[in-house]
């Protein structure tokens, strides 16, 4: 079995890949199938053939560690920090629940601001290379990381990724994680922010249900403003709950669909790159 | 479900950390989770075994310190403890706060013999 996912597939790690390319699976992720390499046989068995008091005489040592468990990702991520910042490109992951339209606000944004700022584009998905080729119908440089089974991407994927979509100097890279306001809030990716997306149909108490992504995020985008009237939604609950959270949050109101709300987004987008 | 990639985490430290030394067995690994790291706990031990499988860590214990929460108001400096990351300052209800403790996620101590 799969030790990451649990899942019983011979997929080792994540797959990544441009649109109309061959998928290869890349073993460079976490995915320690561990088979004949090493073989521990544990053969620490004691018989006790009298009844004497159990008593090992080996002698327990302790080794002191005190290491971060996510440092591996941490480090990775520093690195692709140090890459973004080499060629000053500023990196946005985002991050919502399924659905919310992280695709849509990236195909909106991309198309009207295409002309002016080069974009690339990272997308993260379970299965599918549907977002990618939404993307590429832009004519955006794009690469998928298929995750298989896992929940988040981790910034290993995104290192080998890079060097795939190889971006250049002063663009703007668009990181889109795979859809799950839960596991996301935990790996950096190196990105310079994290943008959270939540929209007006998902419930007004989403930020305080999971926190974590909210915590984690600098900006939050709520999207389907035009769905107000036909929704139980009100805004300032969202932001009342998220402020809760993360007083520094900066907020914006969008429709992707419609455009409604797209022009301060893009300003700070401009402003802040 | 990203317990299982803490899970296995926890497995890669502990495997770099006896590559040089001579040890049979790992008997015990100390692990520091604070209330607010993300992980929870039932979810970490329900994938524990299937991470540890055929690993240095098959047959551990896994000791587990749980570090419960604090904060401290950035407004008015009071100190207090902390359920959710969310919780406001209980005096002056400021939603600015530091995290004292309660983020760790960590590898104490492996006890081998």
């Amino acid at each position: 079995m799969c030790g990451t996912c649990g899942c019983g597939s011979d997929q080792k790690g994540p797959i990544i890949s441009k649109p109309g390319e061959h998928q290869h699976p890349i073993d460079a992720h976490h995915h320690h199938h561990h088979d004949a390499e090493h073989a521990h046989e544990h053969s620490h068995e004691h018989i006790h053939e009298s009844d004497h008091e159990h008593q090992h005489n080996h002698q327990h040592k302790v080794l002191e560690i005190e290491q971060d468990i996510l440092q591996n990702n941490q480090m990775l991520a520093a690195r692709n920090r140090g890459y973004f910042e080499a060629k000053n490109i500023f990196v946005l992951n985002l991050v919502s629940s399924p659905g919310s339209g992280k695709t849509s606000i990236l195909e909106r944004t991309l198309a009207d601001l295409k002309d002016t700022i080069s974009f690339y584009v990272i997308e993260g998905d379970q299965q599918t290379l549907n977002d990618a080729n939404r993307i590429d119908a832009l004519n955006i440089p794009v690469v998928q990381i298929n995750t298989g089974k896992g929940c988040h991407l981790e910034s290993d994927m995104v290192f080998n990724a890079l060097k795939k979509l190889d971006p250049k100097n002063n663009s703007i890279l668009m990181i889109e994680n795979v859809g799950n306001l839960v596991c996301p809030s935990m790996f950096d990716l190196g990105e310079s922010k994290r943008v959270v997306i939540i929209s007006t149909t998902e419930g007004e108490d989403k930020p305080i249900k999971y926190p974590d992504m909210f915590y984690t995020s600098d900006i939050c985008i709520i999207n389907k403003i035009d769905l107000l009237p036909y929704v139980n939604c009100n805004i300032n609950h969202i932001k009342k709950y998220a402020l809760q959270v993360n007083p520094n949050l900066v907020f914006f109101e969008v429709s992707a669909t419609k455009g409604t709300g797209m022009d301060d987004w893009y300003k700070w987008l401009v402003a802040n790159k | 479900m990203h317990e299982l990639s803490v899970a296995l985490g926890i497995v890669k430290i502990a495997e770099k950390a006896v590559e040089n030394i001579h040890f049979e067995r790992i008997t015990k690994i100390e692990l520091q989770i604070g209330t607010l790291s993300g992980i929870e706990l039932d979810s970490l031990n329900f994938v524990w075994d299937s991470a540890v499988k055929d690993t240095v860590l098959e047959k551990s214990i896994k000791q587990i310190e749980v570090v419960k929460a604090k904060g401290k108001c950035v407004d008015c400096d009071t100190a207090f403890d902390m359920e959710h990351i969310y919780d406001s300052c209980p005096k002056c209800h400021s939603n600015f706060k530091g995290i004292l403790k309660g983020k760790e996620l960590r590898v104490k101590a492996i006890e081998f013999i």
